[in-house]
């Protein structure tokens, strides 16, 4: 039986393995845990809401393919479910970077969503885009092919991480209504379970793509959503910061003042629902914060209007990416931010990005960042 | 007796130290092995092979007899020395940096 604690859990995803940071609820003082699966990828991992001991972690290595696992105890132990993720019938062909027909090809688990409000039910976005499930803790995925099949499959094209389903939203007020994210095809949401989708880009201007505003194509980075208000989303783009106030039906940019309006992350304060957090990044290619500072951007007004939160993070020379799983919330009181970077730090703000300072510094390069709030 | 020696990694998985050893009902290929050890040691499943092609991964290899078996057919028979427990049947990750 693991113990209880207050405080917050946050658990870290990087190129070589997993690292799990506990504190008390003043995340002053940090207990660093690992690195489990030592040596291996570990794009992400996740605790359930609905059992907060229980989590499950994507391994994967380019030798030896993806494995599952799943702990039962917070984290202290691990044990191996199912690695098994075959698409539905014949996988077909997406896009290839040149706009060849490029054939399906499991490559990875990006991204685990477990249910809200059952342990056993959790969502697997993969590379080649899919979405998987699993109602058994683990034990069998099957792939809800109503995504991939919908359509629109054929004209999906990798980004440069890979063609990946990166991002898996479940609306809290209603169990059939489920957000994706793919690089590079856009947003779809289903309102029934998974079973049919439809994509909801309407809004988007994508210059790379042949018609900027296409229906899909879009090399959609990131989107959060804050519990209480389920219909309004934000979205980093790869260029560009969005919001949609109708469940996707229509997006319109919130870019506004930020030094560039390329990034990866964002995410919403816990507590307030139009305060949002991005961390701006230079591009195309040079993927480095602007100027060698490393901002976040906070917006308290739902986009548009932007400050750079600073105070205790590098401001010169500072060189690192913050990808696309790598921000996080707690929702103690007040808020806790924290984010990863490719440089092997993890910051940690307790006052809603007001003050930052890392929780470890030399970690291996970080892919995923997300926070369990213990009570 | 089929010895296999797995790497590091996949010992780890699946909870050994130092060598596997295997019964292999029948002829002694590749997939017979292969089929052994993801049978004593299901965590293998995948790791080694697709789960639907059974194809080899490609940054996986498999050595014996000072021999590189990788591109053999998986139904070759496997030199008689692995096949009497005299050599082992080697799983080595490919030299690929990371």
């Amino acid at each position: 039986m693991a113990e209880k604690m207050n405080g917050v859990r946050v658990l870290v995803g990087t190129r070589k393995g997993a690292f799990v940071l506990t504190s008390d609820a003043k995340r002053k003082k940090w207990d660093v845990s690992g690195p489990h699966f030592a040596g291996w990828e570990i794009y992400h991992l996740k605790g359930s809401l609905a059992d907060p001991n229980r989590l499950y972690a994507s391994q994967s290595s380019s030798w030896f393919g993806q494995l599952i696992q799943r702990s039962n105890d917070g984290g202290k132990t691990w044990e191996p479910v199912d690695n098994k993720f075959v698409y539905d019938g014949v996988p077909g062909t997406h896009q290839w970077y040149d706009g060849t027909a490029h054939p399906w090809e499991f490559k990875r688990v990006w991204h685990l969503e477990p249910s809200l409000t059952d342990p056993d039910t959790v969502y697997a976005g993969v590379e080649d885009a899919a979405l998987f499930r699993t109602t058994d803790g683990g034990k069998t995925w099957g792939e809800l092919s109503g995504l991939r099949g919908h359509g629109s499959g054929p004209h999906w094209a990798p980004g440069a991480g890979g063609m990946c389903l990166h991002t898996v939203l479940l609306d809290p007020s209603d169990p059939r209504r489920i957000f994706i994210a793919i690089s590079a095809a856009g947003t779809f949401r289903s309102d029934d379970a998974g079973e049919t989708w439809r994509p909801i880009n309407q809004g988007l201007r994508s210059e790379h793509i042949p018609d900027p505003t296409a229906e899909v194509g879009h090399c959609v980075h990131r989107i959060a959503m804050h519990p209480t208000r389920p219909n309004v989303l934000f979205m980093q783009k790869h260029w560009d910061v969005m919001r949609t106030d109708d469940a996707g039906e229509s997006w319109r940019e919130v870019s506004g003042n930020l030094p560039t309006d390329f990034g990866f992350v964002i995410d919403v304060h816990a507590h307030e629902p139009e305060t949002i957090y991005v961390a701006p990044i230079k591009s195309d290619s040079e993927h480095f914060p602007p100027d060698g500072k490393l901002r976040v951007y906070r917006s308290r007004t739902g986009g548009n209007e932007w400050e750079a939160l600073t105070n205790g993070l590098p401001q010169s020379d500072c060189y690192v990416n913050v990808l696309r799983d790598a921000m996080a919330v707690d929702s103690l009181d007040s808020c806790g931010v924290y984010f990863g970077t490719t440089g092997g730090q993890v910051y940690a703000s307790a006052d809603s990005g007001d003050n930052w300072a890392p929780i470890v510094r030399d970690l291996p390069p970080v892919f995923s960042v997300e926070v369990q709030t213990l009570s | 007796m089929i010895r296999v020696i797995l790497p590091a990694h996949l010992r780890t998985l699946a909870g050994v130290n130092g060598e596997v050893k295997l019964d292999v009902e029948g002829q002694v290929t590749q997939r017979s092995v292969l089929d052994a050890l993801e049978a004593s040691y299901p965590t293998l499943r995948g790791t080694l092979r697709d789960h639907v092609t059974q194809q080899r991964r490609p940054f996986v290899r498999f050595f014996a007899c000072e021999e590189d078996l990788s591109h053999e057919s998986p139904d070759a028979p496997l030199p008689e020395a692995v096949a009497r427990g005299a050599e082992p049947f080697l799983v080595v990750g490919a030299i690929a940096g990371g």
